[in-house]
């Protein structure tokens, strides 16, 4: 009896230390982010780095100054939430109030395979079909700039915005919902003014999960963006996010240059920023619990 | 104006707001719809003419402007196997420990915060991690290994999440009726649980899949190679792999125009590929749900 106890708290313990694997390796981001970025501050100070306007990182001497870059990754992040958050929620409330069910499942269904692309294709789709479009009919000199670029992002972060909250709205008990009707109120009004409400901390952690799926993508960014390391005086300039500075660079920099270092500390500063956006709406979702009805 | 009217001219409008909101919504949803379908029946208008038995079986030739994909097609189900074979036993593992072992509470919470921020991390961070710790660090070189570890990572949180579901739906009563007849903790979870809960883990895990073989951003600088014309011998060679070579022939080709046929046939392959394993999992999962057995 006392050997199948140990046996037992054994296995316990060993299936914690499975678990575990995921705060490891996140932990190993943050250490190999450090061990490969940090030097660069040795080259240009933090301040530089992040405030600096210039990106000449080949020149001699070179410049490593991010700022462009996260304006880049900023602006095309906010312009695809712009998009996206409509789109996502009003899909969501159809789902989850309005459609029938035949309806809802494949809708479902669609959301989830538009999850599925993979973000190289989407990337092509916005080269070959939405950049000369853009081009043509706005008479740009390039189709590859902000606009392109974050209408694609948003065709990613729907369905993150649209499932995450569709789980709230489905979730705000029955209820709030007869409570409504009961006083008189239209679909449109009791959608409007109970569910959406309720709902609301699971919305708001849907759009902060959207945004920062956005602004890590970087397949989409690297092939539409356009690539210009300046800050874009409008929504047709080009420009040239963190994930894309990255993705395009560190291929052809030699191993453990300034080059080299300061792409990993761009990484840095993009996971901070990504990390924030996580925190953030797990916060939400905790701290603002929805309220079933026996709360209430 | 009498009362009656004015009450029915209030309720006119309510209406008329409901309908154009519900006008919205249909909108949207259907704006959804056309845009993922239109992107498949482009895909495959320009696509479908590429493929061929000999492009899906041969390598590329005249620099990567004629010939087939085979060496990036094989490339792809190598790394995603290798993904699978680290993601799916770590995500099954972490999956059982939340939920059979561990007590609600800080450690919980701690581990769950954890696996979010682990989810929401950027693929190309993925990508410098891998290049930091199993490239350079361990010394993998920039390798199957190297690739289909940092996969296996990227998909693990997707791997917990339909891991924790599956099991949190075999019901309290199986457990309750196992520990009742003196089975341990253990042998409940093995022989009780886990064979209930296995068929729930494999479709929700297939969706993490998908994405493990359509990522190109963490297999850059991992183990994606630009061009290898033979085949890897074991897991610490390069491979060529299908969103790497869209990529590379869509930007940097030797002649991007001529080449878009390979393109959009190595894309409708890819799409194929990744489209077919999620509908898969969704059909399967429909199926499991519609013939519950309790």
């Amino acid at each position: 009896m006392m050997n199948r106890r140990i046996k037992e708290t054994l296995i316990k313990y060993l299936f914690f230390l499975f678990a575990l694997v995921s705060v490891i390796v996140l932990g190993l981001i943050v250490f190999s982010l450090f061990r490969e970025g940090l030097p660069i501050f040795q080259h240009t100070p933090v301040w530089d780095f992040l405030f600096g306007m210039e990106w000449y990182p080949t020149y001699d001497p070179p410049s490593f100054g991010i700022f462009p870059l996260i304006v880049g990754s900023v602006i095309v992040t906010l312009l695809a939430a712009v998009i996206a958050v409509p789109l996502g929620l009003l899909a969501a409330i159809y789902i989850s109030e309005i459609a029938p069910k035949a309806v809802k499942e494949i809708l479902k269904s669609v959301i989830e395979l538009l999850a599925g692309l993979p973000s190289v294709v989407l990337g092509f789709f916005g080269m070959v079909v939405v950049a000369p479009w853009l081009q043509d009919t706005f008479d740009l000199p390039t189709g590859l700039n902000i606009v392109n670029a974050s209408a694609i992002l948003a065709i990613m972060a729907i369905p993150t915005i649209s499932s995450i909250s569709e789980d709230a709205l489905y979730s705000v008990p029955r209820e709030f919902k007869e409570a409504s009707y009961a006083l008189g109120a239209t679909k449109f009004e009791t959608i409007a003014k109970v569910i959406v409400p309720a709902a609301l901390s699971g919305i708001s952690t849907a759009i902060m999960l959207g945004m920062a799926r956005a602004i890590g993508e970087t397949m989409v960014v690297l092939m539409v963006a356009g690539g210009a390391a300046a800050i874009p005086e409008s929504l047709f300039d080009s420009v040239r996010p963190m994930p894309a500075s990255i993705a395009a660079e560190m291929g052809e920099t030699p191993y453990r240059s300034p080059h080299y270092h300061a792409l990993f500390a761009t990484g840095m500063v993009l996971f901070f920023m990504t990390l924030a956006f996580n925190l953030i709406a797990d916060y939400v979702s905790h701290k603002f619990k929805q309220t079933g009805s026996a709360t209430l | 104006m009498n009362g009656k009217a004015l009450r029915s001219n209030t309720m006119r409008w309510r209406y008329f707001k409901q309908y154009v909101f519900f006008t919205l919504v249909r909108g949207s949803a259907a704006l959804i719809t056309l845009a993922l379908g239109g992107l498949i029946f482009y895909i495959v208008y320009h696509g479908i003419s590429a493929i061929s038995w000999e492009f899906i079986t041969q390598p590329p030739t005249h620099a990567m402007t004629k010939g087939g994909i085979m060496p990036a097609i094989i490339g792809t189900i190598y790394l995603t196997f290798g993904a699978i074979a680290v993601g799916l036993p770590l995500g099954i593992a972490s999956a059982i420990y939340l939920t059979e072992y561990a007590k609600q509470g800080r450690i919980v919470r701690f581990l769950k915060v954890g696996i979010n921020c682990l989810a929401g991390v950027p693929s190309v961070v993925f990508g410098l991690f891998g290049l930091g710790f199993f490239v350079i660090f361990l010394g993998f070189g920039s390798s199957i290994l190297a690739g289909s570890l940092t996969l296996g990572f990227l998909i693990l949180p997707t791997i917990i999440g339909a891991s924790e579901e599956a099991l949190k739906a075999v019901p309290q009563t199986f457990r309750e009726a196992s520990l009742s007849l003196g089975v341990s903790k253990w042998q409940t979870t093995y022989r009780i649980v886990l064979p209930n809960a296995l068929p729930g883990i494999l479709t929700g895990s297939i969706l993490g899949i998908g994405r493990a073989a359509g990522e190109t951003a963490p297999i850059m600088f991992t183990a994606a190679a630009y061009f290898t014309a033979k085949l890897p011998g074991s897991v610490f060679d390069e491979v060529m792999a299908l969103p790497y070579h869209i990529y590379v022939l869509a930007t940097a080709g030797t002649n991007i125009e001529a080449t878009r046929p390979i393109q959009f046939g190595t894309v409708l392959v890819l799409v194929a590929v990744v489209l077919g394993i999620d509908l898969i999992a969704i059909v399967i999962r429909g199926y499991m749900r519609r013939n519950k057995r309790w």
